[in-house]
């Protein structure tokens, strides 16, 4: 189009006089210098100009952040619902009942809301920090747009299998095989793009936020690997059954230990890691101040890549599991409050002489809030990985409590506050509404201290109820007792789902809001969001 | 010595020799700084000064565009 225009504006110069001869060869030479000098500067000008980040990929996996984020909390609300009126299991058949659904919720909001909520902040700080477009490489262009398309593909398949009832039956590893293969391709793509980026970079040190993001991709590869190494039956039997269904390489307590060595750290190195490349990067930007230490940011990552590899075991705790590994992921896990902490605490003093901001920024409060509930997640987890408090606390509802702190709290703040940062940059208009965004801030937090008190009182009842015996030895309570004794805070829990879901709502009616009907920014902010 | 004592023994001695590398780390950290042989903290203003035409903290010589400009 601009071609066109181009050479609209260039004939028309060169001929619209009506006496204009082409022979007038001297006249014929001023007319195109005059279109050179106008025309060249100003594409070079613009070529100069247009020389910017290119947010054309994590623009579209905002969408699906948006997206999966509203589908995972909505079988989130509903299955704690489930939870506290059974009546719900019977809504809509085999489709709706809780072990049906449990398995969809977990899987959504991990690998649909939080891993598109990873790539989308990739795809828009890693630009920024290593000070180089997508837009100068074709080729990287069209691998992000390519591994957006065959995420999407992924996510469906896995949606639509889990609903069908297809699973390995692995926790936070339930997609079978030919999806496996599927999210090998688009983690590789991935890899593509941020070796492709850092590759071209002009910015020869690489800022905290990728390391993190780095090792989110080299984590997740390596542990996703080993964990779904299995047999397709099907194949294996020349024949048999579901081309669907697979088995386990490993058997038994190997087994399990692998599963949780992965299970373990996908919290690691998907709810963690890449959430507090998040946070290194957006919290120094929007507040304007440079992180606390880089120092400390140095000791903390190696710290956290160190230990948390390891920790894994403390799932297996009074299993079948060799006693020394038991301990060994007894110790690790309190030793990771030194690492978790020494980013939270960055983080906080990162604010330093600058708290005014909390009480002025709504986004600034996201964040704090954030990084404070990362704080409290990552002590409550090593209390729970104690052997003698995990003998209370392990199957009980203080488990999802504790995830809960660290999904609502931690990394769901911090994506949405993040793609709040990003919706000014990426559309060029002011976040949508301030008050809305306030709103939401506390109906949020509401929620989640709604949700981990409920579940705090109810895992510490169920797991003393389940240990209680009498004077002869008898168990003084059966398995319905306890079931009866934890409605109420089941119903909380449900009414909790509520709030954050309806806040989600809000958020993605905010960010609709800003990407449509927003004013328009004449230039992009360099720190603090714009918001009316 | 079966096995499994010694895949506890293998445990705790590389834990205790990843430690000692972990603290000989943070020394260096602390002590080249205070030499005055690097300045770690410059790195944190990569997120501030983020813009695609801002100078970078370091250039990286590798870069293409890079090495144009220098070759002017």
């Amino acid at each position: 189009m601009k071609q066109i225009v181009i050479l609209f504006v260039f004939l028309s110069i060169i001929f619209i006089e009506k006496d204009y001869n082409i022979l007038d060869i001297n006249n014929f030479w001023l007319r195109i210098k005059i279109i050179n000098i106008i025309f060249y500067k100003g594409v070079c000008m613009q070529s100069h100009a247009a020389l910017e980040y290119d947010y054309s990929v994590a623009k579209l996996f905002t969408y699906t952040t948006i997206l999966f984020g509203f589908l995972g909390m909505l079988i989130g609300t509903l299955i704690a619902a489930q939870l506290a009126f059974p009546e719900l299991n019977y809504l809509m058949g085999e489709y709706g009942t809780f072990s049906r659904l449990r398995p969809l919720h977990t899987n959504i909001v991990i690998y649909g809301f939080t891993v598109s909520g990873v790539f989308a902040t990739f795809y828009y700080s890693a630009q920024r920090v290593l000070k180089v477009s997508m837009a100068e490489s074709r080729f990287l262009m069209f691998v992000g747009k390519l591994q957006f398309v065959l995420y999407v593909i992924l996510a469906l398949a896995m949606v639509a299998s889990l609903l069908m009832g297809f699973s390995s039956s692995k926790e936070y590893a339930e997609m079978e095989w030919p999806l496996d293969i599927l999210t090998v391709l688009v983690w590789v793509l991935w890899g593509v793009a941020m070796f492709g980026l850092i590759g071209m970079r002009r910015e020869k040190s690489l800022y905290i936020s990728l390391w993190y993001f780095i090792a989110c991709f080299l984590g997740v590869a390596m542990l996703y690997l080993f964990n779904n190494m299995e047999v397709p039956t099907y194949f294996a039997s020349g024949g048999l059954g579901s081309v669907m269904h697979s088995v386990s390489m490993y058997a038994g307590t190997n087994d399990a230990l692998v599963q949780w060595w992965w299970g373990h750290n996908a919290v690691a190195f998907v709810f963690t890691v890449p959430i507090i490349a998040m946070i290194y990067y957006f919290l120094p930007k929007e507040s304007g101040q440079a992180i606390y230490s880089y120092k400390l940011s140095l000791l903390s990552f190696w710290g956290l890549m160190f230990v948390y590899l390891w920790a894994g075991s403390h799932h297996l705790l009074w299993s079948t599991v060799p006693d020394w590994m038991q301990s060994m992921g007894s110790v690790f896990s309190v030793v990771l409050i030194l690492p978790s902490w020494g980013s939270a605490i960055n983080m906080l003093l990162t604010m330093k002489g600058e708290w005014n901001q909390l009480t002025e920024n709504p986004l600034i409060k996201f964040m704090v809030l954030a990084s404070t509930f990362y704080m409290l997640s990552t002590l409550e987890g090593p209390i729970q990985a104690i052997k003698s408090v995990n003998a209370i606390a392990h199957f009980t509802d203080w488990i999802p409590g504790h995830v809960h702190d660290g999904v609502l709290g931690w990394v769901a703040f911090m994506v949405m506050a993040s793609l709040f940062h990003m919706a000014p940059r990426m559309y060029k208009r002011e976040i949508y509404s301030k008050k809305l965004m306030e709103a939401q801030f506390w109906l949020q937090i509401t929620a989640v201290v709604l949700y981990f008190t409920s579940m705090w009182i109810a895992g510490i009842t169920q797991g003393m109820m389940w240990r209680a015996v009498d004077e002869y030895g008898n168990l003084m309570y059966s398995f319905i007792d306890t079931v009866a004794v934890l409605n109420p805070y089941y119903t909380i829990r449900a009414l909790a789902g509520v709030l954050y879901l309806t806040g989600f709502l809000m958020f993605a009616y905010n960010m609709y809001k800003t990407m449509t009907a927003s004013r328009k920014l004449e230039a992009e902010p360099q720190f603090r969001s714009p918001m009316a | 010595m079966d096995i499994r004592e010694l895949q506890g023994y293998a445990s705790f001695f590389m834990t205790i020799f990843l430690v000692v590398i972990l603290y000989s780390y943070i020394i260096y950290l602390y002590r080249s700084e205070k030499k005055g042989e690097k300045d770690y903290e410059k790195y944190g203003n990569i997120a501030l000064d983020d813009e695609i035409d801002s100078p970078p903290i370091e250039r990286n010589p590798k870069n293409q565009s890079e090495k144009k400009e220098l070759n002017k």
